[in-house]
């Protein structure tokens, strides 16, 4: 009984820092249903829901709505979450189950890559897929994560198939499997959960990755939804309504992931990440 | 693919080791491949190039021009903005960072306790960091600050007469900054994570031995988390100095060129105004400050990090 009054106000602290956290997001969820004059209220609900901030938002222009943004974005995850997925299982099981020459040196380098600023190789990689003829396609999007992808996941797979007994490969080498037998059937169910880590992170990474789309992507029909929020802005008279319902419908993609696999996401990281 | 049997009578020892260190280079390296690709295609070969082109003069409608370090003498003898973007950007690294960091393990360390309804509180908090850097974050926050952003609305109620925050120099980058913290939850997570590998024994002996809360803070948690600190500390330093999409959207560099970050700065020069090389120049000179302040910090870790076993790494 003694303890009861630490533990209400242990649980007051947190809902209210939750709260706080959060006011911004109820704030825009409200926010998207109100007149401009209304938005600088911190009221949360607004006193008369305007949905039409949704129908014309969603309404881009009279040649595109955002159906056809949302399409074009999930469309390059899809891959960009493919691409990871194999890039990341088959060069982490090299590096953490196969003995090569140059091995340490090579996962040293890789990773350093983690610590290297972007900037740097972004003009030459511009120039290089302009030469190819690239730009304002999505390839410069996609092909990264088919070739390497990010260095981070790699290492994320790699410490969690370090966790992974290596009695069980010894096992399935003496029955005859193949080191390809060994990745596809040994390990890859295995590491499932470090995999759906990865493609959660590349999901909403990629989502959110707007330089990368700014700089490749010029032509309003190749528009992601991130470069199609920006043309709002661009606008002289912004339409805030709109824009702000627009901005919220945006993070609906990621959201729904991140619910659906809430426990991956916050354990991700916790349980294979940073053993080393 | 490469077959490994260990039933191989053992007079054949021999070769039959020094063939399957062979099949094993090859398959390694097969493994691999998609990653060594990508590295000397899109890394490797992309700084070598970069290097090159910051010495030329490249307007990328026409060939590169030698120029020789004429670009690194314009940028350090001429070019105001270049002083004033890394006085901006070191400004938000130094201030952003240790906040970030600060506040970051003080939630992990709130969160780290046994108490009911932990993973709807863990969930809650994290949510505003999934959202991230995108677009629509930035499109809130450019609202919220405004002049008659809801943030001046609260202020009204204590009195206190509001300002535009995004659009006025004072403030800008301070309220960039508040957003940065915001999205605190990647280096938390982390965080939480080196919380978790402390024993419980250690603090349990502490509490023997008569240790209060504040030196058990000091003495045990600082410690033995520091190793996760210096990691979120490499990284979160070498991130913010790339900050570029809240710039972007929401204050485009300005008012009065008072959030023009580096990186910012670079996309105008290369993809605005089309000067491939200067730009370049200005990326090597970013990936040498990088480089500098990522060598600081490891070589001041050896004072503060403390690895368990002496030498591990």
């Amino acid at each position: 009984m003694k303890y009861l009054f630490p533990r209400i106000a242990n649980h007051a602290f947190m809902i209210l820092f939750s709260f706080i956290m959060l006011y911004p997001v109820f704030w825009w969820i409200g926010a998207s249903l109100k007149t401009v004059p209304e938005m600088s209220l911190p009221t949360i609900w607004p006193s008369e829901p305007m949905w039409s901030n949704y129908t014309e938002g969603w309404q881009f222009s009279r040649k595109y709505t955002f159906a056809h943004f949302f399409k074009n974005n999930l469309i390059m995850e899809f891959f960009n979450v493919i691409g990871g997925i194999i890039c990341s299982s088959l060069v982490a099981f090299g590096f953490a189950r196969v003995k090569f020459k140059f091995q340490n040196i090579l996962f040293g380098i890789l990773l350093l890559t983690m610590m290297l600023p972007m900037q740097v190789t972004i003009v030459p990689q511009y120039i290089l897929y302009n030469t190819f003829g690239f730009v304002d396609s999505y390839v410069p999007l996609i092909l990264p994560h088919f070739i390497g992808g990010s260095a981070f996941f790699i290492f994320l797979v790699v410490q969690f198939i370090r966790g992974i007994p290596r009695d069980l490969d010894e096992a399935a080498k003496i029955d005859g499997a193949s080191i390809f037998g060994i990745y596809y059937r040994v390990i890859l169910p295995l590491i499932k959960p470090a995999l759906v880590t990865v493609a959660i992170f590349t999901f909403i990474w990629s989502w959110d990755d707007f330089f990368a789309q700014v700089l490749y992507l010029s032509s309003v029909d190749n528009f992601t939804v991130g470069l199609a929020l920006r043309m709002f802005i661009d606008q002289f008279d912004i339409q805030w309504g709109q824009l702000l319902a627009m901005s919220l419908l945006s993070i609906v993609p990621s959201t729904i992931i991140f619910f659906l696999a809430q426990k991956h996401f916050v354990e991700g990281i916790a349980t294979t990440g940073l053993k080393g | 693919m490469a077959e490994l049997t260990t039933s191989k009578p053992s007079s054949r020892g021999f070769f039959r080791r020094k063939k399957k260190s062979d099949e094993n280079n090859l398959a390694g390296y097969l493994f691999i491949s998609p990653w060594l690709i990508g590295f000397l295609l899109l890394t490797l070969w992309p700084i070598t190039q970069s290097f090159y082109l910051s010495l030329t003069d490249y307007p990328l409608i026409a060939d590169p021009n030698w120029v020789g370090t004429e670009n690194y003498k314009r940028i350090f003898t001429s070019d105001d903005t270049f002083i004033k973007s890394l006085k901006v950007t070191f400004t938000f690294v130094f201030i952003a960072v240790p906040l970030k960091l600060a506040f970051s393990l003080g939630v992990a360390m709130l969160l780290n306790r046994s108490m009911r309804g932990l993973n709807a509180y863990r969930t809650m908090i994290y949510f505003p960091s999934i959202i991230g850097t995108s677009v629509a974050v930035s499109v809130l926050w450019r609202n919220m600050f405004g002049v008659d952003g809801y943030i001046n609305g609260v202020l009204s109620w204590f009195g206190v007469q509001g300002m535009g925050w995004i659009s006025h120099p004072d403030t800008a980058l301070g309220t960039l900054i508040l957003l940065d913290t915001w999205q605190f939850g990647s280096t938390m997570v982390i965080f939480l994570a080196g919380l978790k590998q402390i024993p419980q024994e250690m603090y349990e002996a502490a509490s023997v031995d008569g240790a209060g809360k504040i030196r058990k803070f000091f003495s045990i948690t600082i410690p033995m988390l520091s190793p996760v600190m210096f990691f979120n500390l490499v990284l979160q330093t070498i991130q913010s100095f790339q900050m570029f999409t809240a710039v972007f959207v929401i204050t485009q560099g300005g008012p009065v060129n008072s959030t023009y970050v580096y990186a910012y700065f670079l996309y105008e020069k290369a993809f605005r105004h089309f000067q491939m090389g200067y730009a370049s120049a200005l990326a090597w000179i970013l990936l040498v400050i990088v480089a500098i302040l990522t060598a600081i910090n490891f070589l001041a870790s050896r004072y503060w990090v403390f690895y368990e076993s002496g030498g591990r790494k």
